[in-house]
């Protein structure tokens, strides 16, 4: 109660430093020699109440605090405490109060961090950053305020969804927050600098560092979420191009164009327009996904309370943003004409334009393929599915070029260059495709396309893995992301060309034999737990190497609410995952089992790892 | 002129997107199929609850008669609320009403028809729901009026009595 | 039960099949990932489609008669979807002429 009290108090007070904010920002813009110690410390004054209004809602879930509508809404005393915590951000109140916490947060980093940049810039991408918490202040106060008071106090609370149960997806959230955030503050500082017409070499060394932080954060993010969807929604797969983890993959694509197109503005002031197009699209197609997703005017396996009032304030939020950026874009923006921007066909600038293209495409088909049955339907009042087929039709073939030129590209030189060695890189390509045509005949049906995609894959997987050990050629950080890239094609690649799988309906004792593996449904364990009961399964399967695995898939019977969930039972080895599930069939006493032999699932979350990794190296490298 | 274009048209482009955007915030977002009127039904060979037969729907459906072939499930629960429906529309001679038993078990389904009473003429078993699912249908409860061999008439859900007086005007 | 006793590649086409069929009980799913009882028993019904000798795209058009052209992830081309497939296509046309234009070109 009292705690609710505090954080929604602080939540208001909030919002007065950024109302005051706002004015000390335009008085200092005004008089603009020195940065006013005022704005820095009511930035941290706002960081400060936005974080105790978050510490209120923790301890609200903590104590199960149920006169607070959101904890009744999502928790219950018997749920286990780092549940409990982690529920605070598992719900929409609770997300959007994380969402400001590092919206704050993060400009006050940026105004500490940020040297040798004119005080007019930092002032003006503060007063951008304030609209935008401002916005989320209103959102939040107005249509989703997470200390909502209940009477009479409820005894129990509704509990948590239990899929949402998870270590994966506790952390989950904040990762991709941070991603997202990070974004806007790109969209703030571009918006500044374009204010101030100087979008320049220093300005693209000095955001560098926040794309490439928003850039890691965006992909370890969009990789927990996908390792959840493995293990936790028990089908086996990692990515089935749902809206919401398209809405996810748009904003990093977009910034994953971005970093490529800062590369060439670190040196060259060039592509300047180019880059504040892509600025503003990454935060707002941030933007765009949370609508999409908190409206719920998609229909997703990932369920989200929607509520249509709360779509119009994001709606109108999200609109506001776009046509602000473009009336500043339209009417500050001065192209450089002077600063030509030719170059020859063979060099890196090309090699970057052709990866912003590609990328552009891949990002149009994910955008168009999303929001298309949206339009349909209000137009024509006609009803389609977009699904994997589409993407997979659409992305392949493009695929193809794309990692060729990811192979190559790096290669070359600023301006002019030509290439070196190239009876090497010709038989490499050779190599590959022989390899690549090897592996595929044995097992495909469409030797053509698989050949042609897993052949430009390893291509690019033994240059960059030569690279390592070369000399010549130093950029460590690009070439751990490029590798990292390959592996996860050919990871995934493989993973869909020989998985093998297994659905039967099994009772308890019986065998399902065939001349390849044998699964044993050997016992059943009933257990308790504080908040739901569990069903074991006990499996032994012999595949036809003869190697024995005990594996236990779970049913769990969750009480509060009165959820039931499969959990999967994965032994993961470093070639393979065993995967199996069971679930219970409607009025039958068999169970239905699905297992599966999934190769190189692990190479596909070290090879993202990797790739984030890659940014991380060169977010702590020197510029050389 | 030319340099004021681009910024008019894509002002125009987002403008439309808004209003799309709002206008599907309106609609529901859950997709149920189309009611295809005047569909024929489908033919199928079926066993029966009450008996060891096998029929086929050609043995079940005449021409020129009302029928109301309705999925149900002792094990689903808006079945129990629309069954008293259904038992005061099975005192109407002009309609015959078929039911379809959805996944269920023998004896449970004959105990929920002794405790509420069965309006129904004929029970064909859908033991793994591929029946429905030849119908169109796709959960349970729902609910066909069939003239001439046709689906007239569909609805999704448990009946109520505003439905129950609209059904009674059908056959009229 | 028609889905007992059948071996992975058996059933593969069966998979491949079920894997664009979308589920209309849960709504984010494909038949062939969702758990469903309505997702179950469109498996055995395209087991049993199979048997009786209709090819992928007939099976296609039964459920689409029956469910709309929702039912279908693979938005085949046709005059509501002209737009859907094309645009991606016109757009990276459209991106490969301005990098064309502006930049290789120009000397």
């Amino acid at each position: 109660m009292i705690y609710s009290v505090v954080g929604h108090y602080s939540l208001i007070l909030g919002l007065c430093a950024g109302l005051i904010l706002i004015f000390f920002s335009i008085q200092n813009f005004k008089n603009s020699n020195q940065l006013d110690t005022k704005i820095l410390s009511f930035s941290f004054l706002q960081l400060f109440f936005v974080l105790i209004s978050f510490l209120a809602l923790i301890i609200s879930f903590v104590i199960s605090d149920f006169s607070n509508e959101t904890v009744f809404n999502n928790s219950h005393t018997t749920k286990p405490l780092f549940y409990k915590i982690s529920g605070t951000w598992g719900n929409h109140e609770g997300s959007l109060l994380l969402w400001l916490l590092v919206l704050t947060l993060f400009i006050f980093i940026f105004l500490l961090r940020t040297k040798n940049q004119p005080i007019k810039y930092k002032i003006l991408t503060l007063g951008f950053q304030q609209v935008i918490i401002i916005g989320f202040f209103l959102f939040l106060i107005q249509t989703s305020n997470p200390f909502n008071y209940l009477f009479p106090v409820p005894d129990e609370g509704l509990g948590l969804n239990p899929i949402l149960q998870d270590p994966a997806l506790a952390i989950h959230p904040p990762i991709l927050y941070l991603g997202y955030v990070g974004s806007s503050i790109i969209f703030s500082s571009a918006l500044a600098a374009t204010t101030l017409n100087m979008v320049s070499i220093s300005w693209a060394v000095h955001i560098k560092k926040w794309v490439l932080i928003s850039w890691i954060f965006l992909t370890l993010g969009i990789l927990l979420g996908s390792i959840w969807a493995y293990y936790e929604l028990g089908w086996g797969g990692f990515w089935f191009w749902d809206p919401v983890e398209n809405v996810s993959l748009m904003p990093w694509l977009a910034l994953t164009t971005l970093l490529h197109c800062i590369l060439v503005l670190e040196r060259k002031e060039i592509l300047t327009s180019w880059v504040i197009i892509l600025s503003i699209a990454t935060f707002t197609l941030s933007m765009c996904g949370t609508f999409l997703v908190r409206s719920g005017i998609l229909n997703s396996v990932h369920t989200f309370a929607n509520d249509p009032e709360r779509g119009l304030f994001i709606l109108i939020f999200l609109f506001a943003l776009i046509f602000l950026s473009l009336f500043i874009f339209f009417f500050f923006h001065q192209t450089n004409k002077n600063n030509s921007s030719n170059f020859f066909w063979l060099s890196k600038e090309t090699s970057i334009l052709v990866n912003n293209w590609f990328m552009m495409y891949f990002l149009s088909v994910v955008l168009i393929g999303t929001v298309y049955p949206i339009f349909l339907d209000v137009i024509f009042s006609q009803k389609i599915s977009v699904g994997p087929p589409f993407y997979h039709k659409l992305i392949a073939p493009f695929l193809i070029p794309f990692l060729f030129a990811m192979a190559i590209g790096p290669r070359l030189k600023w301006i002019r260059s030509d290439l070196k060695d190239k009876i090497y890189l010709i038989s490499l390509l050779i190599i590959s495709i022989l390899i690549s045509f090897f592996i595929v005949k044995n097992f495909s049906t469409n030797i053509l396309i698989n050949t042609i995609l897993i052949s430009s894959a390893l291509y690019l997987f033994f240059i960059t893995l030569r690279d390592f050990f070369s000399k010549k050629y130093k950029n460590f950080a690009q070439n751990t992301a490029h590798f990292g890239f390959s592996l996860l094609i050919l990871s995934i690649l493989f993973n869909n060309l020989f998985s093998s799988e297994i659905i039967t309906n099994l009772k308890v004792g019986e065998t399902y034999d065939n001349s390849k593996t044998k699964i044993v449904f050997e016992s059943i364990n009933q257990k308790k737990e504080k908040n739901y009961k569990s069903i074991i399964a006990n499996f032994n399967i012999t595949n036809s190497e003869g190697i024995n695995n005990n594996l236990s898939p779970e049913l769990r019977i969750y009480n509060q609410p009165n959820i039931t969930t499969s959990e999967a039972d994965i032994k993961t080895t470093l070639m393979k995952d065993k995967f199996i599930v069971i679930n219970l069939v409607q009025n039958q006493d068999y169970f239905n089992v699905r297992y599966q032999v999934k190769p190189f699932m692990l190479w596909i979350w070290l090879s993202v790892i990797m790739i984030s990794f890659g940014g991380l190296v060169s977010f702590l490298q020197k510029r050389i | 002129m030319k340099n004021k274009l681009i910024p008019y048209s894509i002002i125009l482009i987002f403008l439309i997107i808004f209003a799309v955007f709002y206008k599907s915030l309106k609609d529901t977002n859950i997709y149920t199929p189309e009611t295809k009127i005047n569909n024929d039904i489908p033919i199928f060979s079926a066993e029966l609850l009450l008996s060891n037969e096998n029929l086929n729907s050609t043995e079940i459906f005449e021409l020129d008669k009302f029928y109301l072939l309705n999925i149900w499930a002792s094990w689903c629960v808006p079945c129990r609320d629309e069954h008293p429906i259904l038992m005061s529309l099975s005192k109407n001679n002009k309609l015959i009403i078929v039911g379809m038993n959805y996944k269920d078990n023998k004896k449970n389904a004959k105990s929920f028809l002794d405790e509420l009473g069965n309006p129904y003429e004929k029970i064909i078993l859908d033991k793994n729901g591929t029946n429905s699912i030849e119908w169109g249908a796709f959960g349970v409860p729902e609910t066909f009026i069939i003239y001439n061999n046709k689906i007239i008439k569909k609805y999704i859900g448990p009946l109520n009595n505003e439905l129950l007086i609209e059904i009674q005007k059908i056959i009229k | 039960m028609a889905i007992n006793n059948l071996n992975a590649n058996e059933n593969s086409e069966r998979n491949e099949i079920t894997k664009n069929l979308r589920c209309l009980i849960c709504q984010g799913q494909s038949v062939y990932d969702s758990d469903s009882d309505f997702a179950n028993s469109m498996k055995i019904l395209v087991d049993r489609k199979l048997d009786e000798g209709l090819s992928e795209k007939e099976i296609y058009t039964y459920f689409k008669e029956k469910y709309g052209d929702w039912i279908l992830y693979d938005p085949g081309l046709n005059k509501n979807t002209y737009l859907l497939w094309l645009l991606p296509i016109l757009i990276f046309l459209f991106g490969g002429a301005i990098i064309a234009k502006s930049f290789i070109l120009k000397k």
